[in-house]
Parts: C-alpha cells; structure tokens; sequence
C-alpha cells in the first residue's frame, strides 16, 4: 500500500528560519566575516579545503560559517559545489622539491641539509590554556632570520644514492580519477592516495594508529615532513605552454620504514607517501602509515588480516561525505518501510506464538 | 602591431597575474594612461583544475584535488589576444589578466611592465621573503654540551 503523505513543508520552512537564526547567535554579538574565519581558523579552513577536495579558502571560510561549524557538514557543502565547476584540466604532478617552506624537520636525521626548521608549530608548546587570548590584543612580531631562497633537497634524496630506500618509479601515466570513474578493486596507488588524501583525517589516524599499536606492524619514521606552498602549473592548449596558475599550501610526509626484505624485494627502507592540502600535518603523517600499510601487496609482505591491510575496508569507509549520507539518511522518514516491517514482525509473533501452543498440546496429549 | 614575444617571458607575466589579489591588481590597473577597449570572446568563467602530485614527490603522478580557476580571454582592437588565468573565482580579476596580457603584446608593453608587473613581482618577493625569514628564525641550531672530562 502507498500512502502519499504531505504536511511538512511549513514546519520545514520554519525549522530552517530558527536554523539561520540559530547559526547567527547572540545579537548583541558582533557577527563573524569571512576574512576572520580564514585568517584565524586557519585550520579548519585547511581541514575542509582537503577533506572537501577543493583549494578555495574563501570558499571553506563560507562553508564554514553556513555550517555553524559542523566541519563535516562544511566538506558535505564544498563536495556539492565542486561538482557544479567546469572542469578545466588537470595541472602538471606539483614539485614538491621547490616547495616554499615555512616547516621542514626529519626524526631521522638530525644534520639535514637546509636544517630543521620548526615553523609555525604547537609542538613543544606545553597544551596549557592560554588565558591571555580571552581578551583583545596585539601580537608580537615573530622574530626574523636571514631568508633561504634556494630550494630544499628532500630528505630521502641523500638516501637514494645508497640504493638503501625503495625509488618511486617516476612516470608520466595518466592516474585514474575517483571523480569521474568509480572505485574497484584491487586498487592501484594512485587511486589509494586520492582517496586518503581526501578521507576523514579521524579515520585515516586510527586507522594509521592501529599499525603503530602492532596491526601490520611496520615500524614509521618520518623521513621528511614538510608544509609550505608551490606553484601549480597547467599546460594551456591556447597557448601551447604551460604558466602558473596559482599556487597552493601542501603538507608533504615521507615515512621511511623497516623492511627486513620479502621473497621478492632485498632488505631495504620502505616508503609511505602523505600529502594533503593546507597545514595539515596530523592527516599529512596518517596517510603516509596507512599507504605504507596498503602497499604490503606489491613489496610482497604478508597479510597479516589487519584492518589497514584491507584496501577494500580502508578505502570504502574513509570519506566522511559518503559514510554520513548512508549514516544520517537512516533518520529521514521511512514510515511505510518501517510499516511494512512492524507487520511482518507481528505476523511472525503470531506464527511463532501459534507455533509454541501447538507443540504444548502436542506434548499434553502424548502424555 | 604586435612584438615578438618568447614564451617564457610571457609565462612569466601570466603566472604573476595568476595569483595577483584582485583589490591591487585594480588599482594598479587604474594608473595605467589609458584602458585600450577590448571584445571579449570568453567571458570570465570559474571552473576547476584538478592538482596532481606524484607518489613520494618523485614517482608516478595521482590527484590530489581540485582548485579553482577563472579564465577569460579577449581581444583587443588591435588584433592582440589576451588569456587570462588566475586562482580563485574573481571574475575581474581574470578580465584584467587577459587585458593586460594581451597589452603586454602591444607598445603599452613597456607602461605595463613598469606600473604593474615590476610592483607585483616586488610585492611578491617581499611577502615570501618574510615568511621565510620567519621560518628561518625556527630553525634549529644544534650544539654538544661539553663534557667535563679532557
């Protein structure tokens, strides 16, 4: 049976006014711009930007604010807006070799040429309430030293020479595109990494955590971890050159990990591969264990049945946009559904209930 | 008339244009003698790019998301066509990227250069030279204790 059922568009309609005035909050307070959000939620911005797949800080800092801070809600806005551009082209693979950067530091080696530079960090901060941004006032200019302009070898070009550390295989193949053709299975590298690089940063570190606690235990260090901009080039076919047409903040993380050697690969450092846009390094250090942990197949490691092991388990759940639209979409009506499973419900308590009275008396006249 | 143009110095311009905020772009723009009238054959449109890195900074490339771009592209009376591709959604901004790029290929080349690229470039050299003296200063000098014994 249908029952079509009217009668909440008002109460929709009001809902959304409390919503918006809801979002706005406390008049007497003054409201919030975008420009503030963007420069003083830096970091949500970024967050949204790479989970939402799409460099626009203005947009982010919209999306934002319309979400009242929801970020997954704010990346669920991005998604949809995305699918609404033209679609220009691709740029050229960024090099991340001549990134600007304003954060640079290895754990695994302390002399580095180009130094460890600390950047903007909370590390070594000690995770105190700072009373004194509870009121107005004005910063400090951070301290200046003379500027490096050249740019910053990465790390695991000094180990390259060795032949101590896995190459990455340089190609110019054109990768697969999760935009446009759907995931299947097994997938390759590069649908892993965008993928991850887009997943939810909360999924992407516990998955990323539980090979640190010794599922698919392959021992971490970063290599590298790096954030600063670069510029994106694209080949302009009305030109028949390529120019710069922008350029990005990236965190880049190169894990070097312990490789005992497998039937097929010699002893040697692997490697895991994070980058994601905007100061993101918590994401940035994640991706890299997890495509660390994915890349067991093709070193000829065992699989160990750990969950981050399990390409199919790791990379069908970590986007927060498609798990909270199957999530959410179980508390929108489903009145005729639910119907339909009350009767079959009841029905099979009477079968059930007819049943157990016919066996008491099967059993009262046997004896 | 038009020059012979390199394609590497006419990269350069356009890739300075590209991320030139809109508000100085314009007013800078606005000290140029005058603004030659144009036909417009693309009207400014926002799209997306899609950004692509390689595995381990060296390897095979992927995707890592998309950014967004808004190209416009004219010409004007005097036969000079002018692209213009910049970051973001700014629709003027990429009008007077295409305008300026196509000037570039005119006698006003020279005002252009002086009124508007040569502040940009400068304008953008300090910026990322600050922040790197920023980061600079984070830099870690390392040093050994002494130890007491000879």
């Amino acid at each position: 049976m249908y029952v079509a059922v009217k009668g909440g568009e008002r109460a929709i309609d009001n809902a959304h006014a409390w919503l918006a005035e809801e979002r706005r909050g406390d008049q007497s307070i003054a409201e919030m711009t975008l420009a503030q959000i963007r420069e003083q939620l830096k970091l949500a911005v970024n967050r949204v930007m790479a989970e939402g797949s799409l460099y626009d800080p203005d947009l982010a800092a919209l999306a934002i604010k319309q979400s009242r801070g929801d970020l997954i809600e704010a990346i669920f806005l991005i998604r949809a807006y995305r699918t609404t551009l033209p679609r220009f082209g691709n740029s050229r693979p960024v090099e991340t070799a001549d990134m600007t950067c304003d954060r640079r530091i290895s754990a695994t080696f302390k002399d580095v040429p180009g130094g460890q530079v600390l950047g903007p960090t909370f590390d070594y901060t000690h995770r105190l309430l700072d009373f004194k941004l509870a009121a107005e006032g004005e910063v400090p200019e951070a301290p200046a030293a003379e500027p490096r302009r050249e740019p910053t070898p990465h790390v695991t070009s000094f180990l390259r020479g060795e032949d101590i550390i896995q190459t990455e295989e340089e190609s110019d193949a054109t990768p697969k595109d999760i935009t446009r053709e759907p995931m299947s299975f097994p997938a390759d590298r590069a649908t892993r990494l965008q993928t991850l690089t887009r997943g939810d940063e909360g999924f992407v570190l516990g998955m990323a955590y539980s090979t640190q606690r010794g599922y698919a235990r392959n021992h971490a260090f970063v290599g590298e971890l790096r954030i600063g901009t670069v510029a994106v080039e694209m080949d302009i076919p009305e030109l028949g050159f390529a120019i710069e047409i922008g350029e990005v903040e990236l965190t880049e993380c190169e894990t070097v990990n312990q490789f005992k050697g497998s039937k097929t690969e010699p002893p040697q450092f692997t490697r895991g591969y994070g980058l994601v846009f905007g100061q993101t390094e918590r994401k940035a250090i994640s991706m890299a264990l997890v495509d660390r942990a994915l890349r067991w197949k093709e070193l000829g490691e065992d699989n160990l049945g750990a969950a981050a092991q399990d390409e199919e388990f790791v990379l069908s759940h970590c986007d927060n946009i498609q798990a909270t639209g199957f999530l959410e979409h179980i508390k929108l009506p489903h009145y005729v559904d639910f119907q339909s499973e009350l009767e079959l419900v009841r029905k099979l308590r009477r079968e059930a209930e007819a049943a157990r009275v016919a066996a008491e008396q099967a059993r009262e006249a046997a004896e | 008339m038009t020059q012979e143009i390199t394609p590497e110095a006419r990269k350069a311009w356009m890739s300075l244009l590209s991320t030139a905020p809109e508000a100085r772009l314009a007013a800078l723009f606005d000290k140029l003698d005058n603004s030659p009238d144009h036909d417009t054959l693309r009207a400014p449109e926002t799209g997306g790019v899609m950004v692509r890195g390689r595995a381990g900074g060296t390897g095979a490339p992927f995707n890592l998301g998309e950014m967004t771009v808004t190209r416009c592209t004219l010409k004007l009376a005097s036969g000079a066509v002018g692209h213009g591709y910049v970051q973001g959604r700014s629709k003027r901004q990429a009008e007077l990227a295409a305008k300026l790029d196509a000037m570039m290929q005119t006698e006003a080349a020279a005002e252009v250069e002086d009124k508007i690229l040569t502040p940009l470039r400068t304008e953008r050299d300090a910026a990322r030279d600050a922040r790197a003296a920023k980061a600079a200063a984070t830099k870690v000098d390392f040093f050994t204790m002494v130890r007491g014994e000879d």
